[in-house]
């Protein structure tokens, strides 16, 4: 029987990206006995990769904005699938999260006047993003991760946790894991915990997202009994590099084509000009002298398509691909050396042009840069109360990217850094008082904890089994292939199938070493995370007979109004596996509703 | 240990336990992979607290790479087990910080092709700190350092409500913020590179632009520079620069940030001048004792203490 360390804590946060730090400010300044715990160190989570901006109706560049339309550009990016009390709350509170971070020691880009800068955006009516240059998540996640060690919050690194138990009662109790510079078990006891695990792209194989997401928090609430939300609704983001080959799925911020950059095939055409949807013709550019006038006027212009949302940027990129009109990578061009000059682009895109010049030998002033959609985010993920980020698991809540509903079947570029503002704050709070009110002390069954631990450390017992690795790779190409941007009925059941063999190579992978520090076995303990949430987004994927934002089906080209009215909802059975059901969207109110039909000026 | 030695590449050397340089193999040939393509060789640190040395992974050359996806072939072949930190592989984290061929670099900046071709790759852990395993060392020193500063405190804002700063006055603190925290100025830096003892109470180049940071950042009120003088060992940079060079954001850390600070310090305890119109004119900013109880974990052992 494995020997465990153990803590006790009124709230257990797992995750220290930015709704997880935001969260565990909430609950230490509430006075509740607070611990972080992360996979990586402190200060490394993919947050820091976000590029371009958080959105915030702050309306410092254009005074037009205001909450109001920022909820209409994210209902509607969203496809009408959004929770709207959720895109209603991100919309109304982000100015103030945005200005709360300033009071933590933020130092935004500034307006000729002193305030705050914003910037063009994907599907966002109005400038609306607060930046720095092109690194505004390392901004954000320096400044959370300075007031949380400020206020004394407790940091677990390096610390995975591997399964959340609950006691007699249903609770959320306890969250088993192991610290991986010893390969110890660690569980921390605790009256209320807060999944903030972000995303789930290490189940593909060209992805943004660093080795950590492998959503971890989807899982662990799935197997504790939470409702699964819309997990079909995978977002592809439009330009990721594409060469060289190993940096390929490397992100190209958005924000170059907010700043003028425009998307060219290899005849050098701006083709978006031919893939404007019908939803979005009213309120985008038809010519573009008019795109380009934008720019400078938003008042008298309408958006250029670059700028549509990103699942329609996606499809129609991939559309140019296959039908031959492709870069020599097998990508588009994303120019911005002939639109702006260049030193406004390495002030505006610092990252980019260095990113670009040292991994590609490219300079972006001068060269059209190689761009391709691969995953990015995850808009499915644990089903939440709007208000208070509430899992159907008592005492369990959820935060960022890990919860769903807030932007519905896409997400708008900016929206996910102030949702993690947003709702890190609400889940903090909810958490605490959830805290607040629980009586007595969290327990579970210590055999559950063994069974857990014992079923960790297989893999060093079998000695003939395969590398994780393998599997992983074999994971990445099926998700790949087959559960991709254009997907279809025969290709995902395919993927079932594949799936279910690479469940049964899981049970049998072996590791060499010791359980300290070996990327191997942690890799071995990421697995069944990873197969879990890929079955769930295959399972969701198959049931949507529809295309409607990030689910684009060959074989259902065409959004179905029927579908339209619906979420999908995944939940465990008492025999392993998992129902889904279509639950009725919840009904929106008259006023906001209206919001909706607004046409732009 | 059993390397898994079938995925196409040739381990040279498998055993971590060998207490002597590694050596290459003399029946594998520089340059060449084993079924007869372009190869590179990664002679790698392995080992822990302990004790280790370097072990030798011949793998296929592919065009392209940099350093950390050599490792992660590595890892999916011959070393499983292999440690390594990383996390973004874009440069913007500041996890898989090591010493290449000698030099702290990224890994995942660091293309293969930049490096000198026909000979190993050497990789090392960052040796300023204590090893873990393999290529992952104890930072935790670090966040002890950004523990005793006293935070971030702004004073009131505008009438209405919002707080108004200038481009240009923000751009002295956005320089420092580009920080990614890989913690190689740290390594590079002779202090405590070479003088474990003087960790105890050396805050190091990272910690020097956060307190230049918020120095010069237009909305603090905490007044830092007694504490800087006598807590964080900044008089015992001798700036040589050498975090300098090796700064993967290009922060200009002993110009803009640590030579400014040294006269801010200096300014502040020696001149009489500035004494006498602290004395005189109404104080602004928070005293050092006032800042210095904002400070959760002001309380370790400094030099004067002892």
């Amino acid at each position: 029987m494995p020997d465990h360390e153990t803590h006790d804590f009124d709230v257990v946060i797992i995750g220290a990206g930015g709704a997880g730090l935001r969260a565990a400010i909430e609950t230490k300044e509430r006075g509740l006995r607070t611990a972080l715990v992360c996979k990586s160190l402190l200060g490394k989570a993919h947050t820091v990769m976000a590029e371009g901006g958080a959105a915030a109706a702050m309306g410092n560049v254009w005074p037009d904005d205001n909450w109001q339309v920022h909820f209409r550009d994210t209902m509607r990016g969203g496809k009408l699938l959004s929770n709207w009390r959720m895109a209603q709350l991100h919309a109304q509170e982000s100015p103030e999260r945005i200005y709360e971070l300033e009071r933590w020691g933020a130092l935004f880009d500034r307006t000729s006047d002193g305030r705050i800068l914003q910037r063009d955006f994907g599907g966002h009516r109005y400038a609306r993003l607060a930046h720095v240059g092109d690194r505004t998540g390392l901004e954000m996640i320096r400044t959370l991760q300075q007031q949380a060690v400020a206020l004394g919050v407790e940091v677990f690194m390096e610390c995975k946790v591997l399964r959340l138990l609950k006691d007699a009662d249903g609770r959320a109790s306890t969250a088993v894991g192991y610290w991986r510079p010893s390969g110890d078990f660690v569980t921390f006891n605790a009256k209320a915990f807060v999944i903030a695990t972000g995303g789930i792209g290490k189940s593909w194989l060209f992805t943004t997202n660093s080795w950590e997401c492998t959503g971890d928090g989807d899982a662990i609430a799935a197997w504790a009994g939470a409702d699964m939300l819309d997990m079909e609704f995978v977002q592809f983001h439009p330009t990721c590099m594409v060469w060289p080959m190993t940096a390929r799925g490397i992100l190209v911020t958005e924000g170059v084509r907010g700043d003028g950059g425009a998307l060219r095939n290899a005849e050098g055409r701006r083709f978006m000009f031919d893939y404007i949807p019908p939803m979005f013709a009213s309120e985008t550019a038809a010519t573009e002298e008019e795109a380009d006038r934008w720019y400078d006027d938003h008042t008298n212009n309408r958006r250029p398509p670059d700028l549509l949302p990103r699942d329609e940027v996606a499809r129609s990129i991939n559309s140019e691909v296959k039908a031959g009109r492709g870069s020599p990578h097998g990508g588009v061009f994303l120019d911005i050396a002939t639109r702006r000059s260049p030193e406004y682009i390495r002030r505006r895109l610092p990252s980019m042009y260095h990113q670009f010049k040292e991994l590609a030998g490219l300079d972006i002033t001068t060269d059209p840069m190689e761009v391709a959609p691969f995953q990015h985010y995850m808009m499915g993920g644990i089903w939440v109360e709007a208000d208070t980020g509430a899992t159907t698991v008592p005492g369990l809540f959820a935060a960022g990217e890990a919860a769903a509903g807030m932007h519905g079947a896409n997400r708008l570029g900016g929206n996910s850094l102030s949702d993690l503002l947003v709702f890190g704050r609400r889940a903090g709070m909810a958490a605490s008082d959830f805290a607040g009110g629980r009586l007595g002390t969290p327990t579970v069954e210590e055999a559950e904890v063994d069974q857990i631990c014992k079923a960790a450390l297989e893999p060093f017992g079998r000695d003939s089994g395969e590398s994780p690795y393998n599997v992983h790779r074999d994971l990445q190409e099926t998700m790949q292939q087959l559960v991709g941007l254009i997907r279809s009925e025969t290709e995902l059941v395919q993927a079932l199938d594949a799936l279910d063999k690479l469940d049964e190579r899981m049970e049998k992978v072996s590791v060499t070493g010791t359980p300290a520090y070996n990327p191997g076995w942690n890799l071995a303990t990421d697995l069944p995370a990873m197969l879990t949430v890929s079955r769930l987004v295959t399972r969701a994927a198959i049931e949507r007979r529809e295309s409607r934002g990030g689910q684009t089906r060959d074989d259902y080209p065409k959004p179905d109004p029927e579908l339209g009215k619906v979420n999908l909802i995944q939940r465990l059975r008492p025999d392993g596996t998992y129902e889904l059901e279509q639950v009725p969207l919840p009904p929106m109110p008259a006023e906001l509703a209206a919001l909706l039909e607004e046409e732009p000026k | 240990m059993s390397p898994d030695t079938t995925a196409g590449a040739s381990p040279v050397n498998q055993d971590v336990s060998l207490q002597v340089p590694a050596q290459a193999h003399p029946e594998t040939h520089p340059g060449l992979s084993p079924d007869g393509g372009p190869s590179v060789t990664l002679s790698i640190w392995r080992g822990d607290p302990e004790g280790g040395a370097f072990v030798e992974y011949q793998m296929p050359a592919i065009e392209g790479e940099v350093v950390l996806d050599v490792v992660h072939r590595v890892q999916a072949g011959p070393a499983p087990d292999l440690a390594c930190r990383w996390n973004c592989k874009a440069g913007k984290c500041g996890s898989c910080s090591a010493e290449i061929n000698g030099k702290p670099g990224l890994m995942c900046m660091t293309r293969m092709n930049q490096l000198p071709q026909g000979e190993p790759v050497v990789v090392a852990p960052l040796r300023t700190f204590p090893v873990i395993r393999d290529l992952v060392t104890d930072v935790s020193f670090n966040y002890t350092m950004a523990r005793q500063l006293p935070p971030f405190a702004p004073g009131p804002a505008g009438p209405d409500g919002i707080y108004r700063m200038m481009q240009i006055d923000v751009e002295r603190g956005q320089e420092f913020r580009k920080c990614i925290e890989c913690f190689m100025c740290q390594d590079v830096c002779h202090v405590i590179r070479d003088h474990e003892e003087n960790k105890t109470f050396y805050a190091g180049p990272r910690m020097f632009i956060r307190y230049m940071e918020l120095e010069s950042h237009p909305l603090d009120m905490n007044d830092r520079r007694e504490l800087i003088r006598r807590r964080t060992g900044l008089s015992l940079c001798n700036i040589t620069k050498c975090c300098t060079e090796v700064c993967p954001e290009g922060i200009h850390i002993t110009d803009n940030a640590i030579i400014p600070l040294k006269e801010r310090v200096v300014d502040a305890s020696y001149d009489p001048v500035a004494w006498l119109g602290r004395k005189i004119l109404r104080r602004t900013k928070r005293s050092a004792a006032e800042a210095a109880a904002d400070a959760p974990a002001f309380s370790s052992p400094t030099r004067e203490d002892r």
